[in-house]
């Protein structure tokens, strides 16, 4: 994954700014209710677990997380994006679920669920960052 | 139970590699599904259609010079013809207008129109946060989903290649089939194919094809006096969960089972009444995890339910009768031509695919990325 250049992010709004302005740090955050205790991910203007709309704040979260479920890409879908590589969504040890990228592990070979991934990052020209994930071995 | 309305008309348009415009096919499904009706466009009130573009009912209702007193676009993918239904037999029951046809048609293979990628406008959270992984949409999704399921239950890729395997089948008995001429294929075939996004290979995904459908539908009391057998709406149910990758907490657990419920209860039947099972197959995993959700059989069962044949032609459970997205047509949003097979079913004009005697049908549509899913219960009028 060493040679993956992301396309083109959209730039952040008002809901999302915090989110990565925090990835700019490569700090890790999810969207948290401090009314109902609830977290969420991508940020949104409500929390969908009490409907608040005025207690939603970005806390940062450990990067542990484990491999829910992933996929092996064959086929790339723009150009020069090489292949193959994993797609995964990863379960943070707070909650939420992200999509991600998997770094392969040293030994290579796919992934397994429940695997336990930390985060890492790939910079954005823009100063953000994208989280990635990869096996804990390769820390 | 009967809603009271019913489907008098259905048919085709042109399929497999057309070089026809969206428009042209759109026409061919509707004419053709209205003469199947005896009825013509001068009879036409209400439509419902999408995919021809931003205003998708209302430029084809001015394209076929029609003024409707009830349109509907909803776009929820492949499953939108089946809440077309629900939402159309609503109306009709309402008087808000008579004679509805819902169609579709799309001239994908012919304008290579498709993209792996799917499409995002860049405003909505995924094209933030999921399409910079490169994702194939909608294949990933459905890939990570198969991947899940095998995971939990224990399953193999080639107990789930028996949805692809049976769906040719179906396909050698219907001359519309795009893989009618190719012969049988093995599991060994599907697992061998190119791998698209693991666990599936090209043989677990739907054909990219041109083709479309039209139904036509008016209260069950006007279709007795039409030429053909009415099928009746007896029952519909759906449910919309997720348009991000992440929202649903568990893969493996088919989001099916709401909308199934809520069709069957209307209808009054259990799916020990299902004579037919249209359901849409985008991908080998798709239908395997609606036919669990819909309750053929229990959590984590399907795989070895459909291992014995059971949904190939002269099976238990028919499935996809017409060859399904697999192996017959996938135009991209397939859901009409779900409906078109299962009246054709009920009206007993399937030939050498036809299930003896069928007078109850399912037909299942799945939008998106497991994102919607819709049910409509249909029986024969005799």
């Amino acid at each position: 994954m060493s040679t993956w250049i992301p396309g083109e992010v959209p730039p952040a709004d008002e809901m999302t700014v915090a989110w990565w302005d925090a990835t700019r740090e490569h700090r890790l955050t999810v969207q948290a209710c401090t009314a109902c205790g609830h977290r969420q991910h991508p940020p949104r203007a409500v929390c969908t677990g009490c409907g608040d709309t005025a207690h939603l704040v970005q806390q940062a979260v450990s990067g542990a997380g484990t491999v829910n479920t992933y996929t092996v890409v064959h086929r790339p879908p723009r150009k020069d994006v090489e292949t193959p590589y994993v797609v995964a969504r990863v379960r943070l040890a707070e909650g939420p679920v992200l999509l991600t990228r998997l770094r392969s592990p040293d030994s290579g070979g796919e992934p397994t669920i429940g695997d336990p991934v930390t985060v890492g990052w790939v910079d954005l020209p823009d100063g953000r960052a994208l989280p990635v994930f990869q096996p804990e071995e390769i820390r | 139970m009967t809603t009271g309305v019913a489907i008098v008309g259905a048919a085709e348009s042109d399929l497999g590699s057309t070089g026809r415009s969206i428009l042209g096919l759109q026409t061919q499904a509707v004419t053709r599904a209205l003469a199947d009706a005896g009825l013509t466009l001068a009879d036409v009130d209400g439509i419902a259609t999408t995919g021809v573009g931003r205003f998708s009912a209302t430029q084809l209702a001015d394209h076929l010079g029609v003024v409707p007193t009830w349109t509907d676009s909803t776009f929820a993918g492949g499953s939108a013809f089946e809440m077309f239904v629900a939402r159309a037999t609503q109306a009709i029951r309402d008087g808000q207008c008579s004679t509805v046809v819902i169609s579709f048609a799309s001239n994908q293979r012919s304008a290579r129109s498709r993209r792996l990628g799917g499409v995002f406008e860049p405003w909505v959270p995924e094209a933030q946060f999921e399409e910079p992984y490169d994702p194939l949409y909608p294949a990933s999704y459905y890939a990570m989903a198969a991947q899940a399921y095998l995971h939990r239950y224990g399953g193999t890729r080639e107990q789930l290649a028996e949805v692809a395997v049976a769906a040719r089948e179906w396909a050698l008995l219907n001359p519309a089939a795009f893989r009618h001429e190719a012969g049988s294929i093995t599991a060994a075939d599907v697992l061998d194919a190119p791998m698209v996004s693991s666990p599936l290979t090209v043989a677990d995904c739907c054909l990219v094809t041109d083709g479309g459908g039209a139904v036509v539908l008016t209260s069950l009391e006007r279709a007795r006096d039409l030429r053909r057998t009415p099928v009746e709406v007896l029952g519909y149910g759906e449910r919309t969960t997720n348009t991000s990758f992440t929202t649903v907490d568990d893969l493996a657990v088919p989001g099916a089972a709401g909308a199934g419920a809520d069709a069957f209860a209307r209808a009054g039947i259990t799916v020990a009444d299902v004579d037919v099972l249209e359901v849409y197959d985008s991908f080998t995993i798709t239908a395997a995890l609606s036919i669990e959700g819909l309750g053929f059989c229990g959590p984590g069962e399907v795989l070895d339910f459909i291992a014995d044949g059971r949904i190939r032609p002269g099976g238990a459970l028919p499935l996809n009768t017409n060859g399904g997205g697999l192996s017959y047509c996938h135009p991209g949003q397939y859901g009409v031509l779900l409906l078109v097979e299962a009246v054709r079913q009920l009206r007993g004009e399937c030939g050498a695919r036809q299930v003896p005697g069928a007078e109850i049908a399912v037909a299942h549509g799945t939008g998106g990325i497991l994102s919607t899913h819709a049910t409509v219960v249909l029986g024969a009028s005799r």
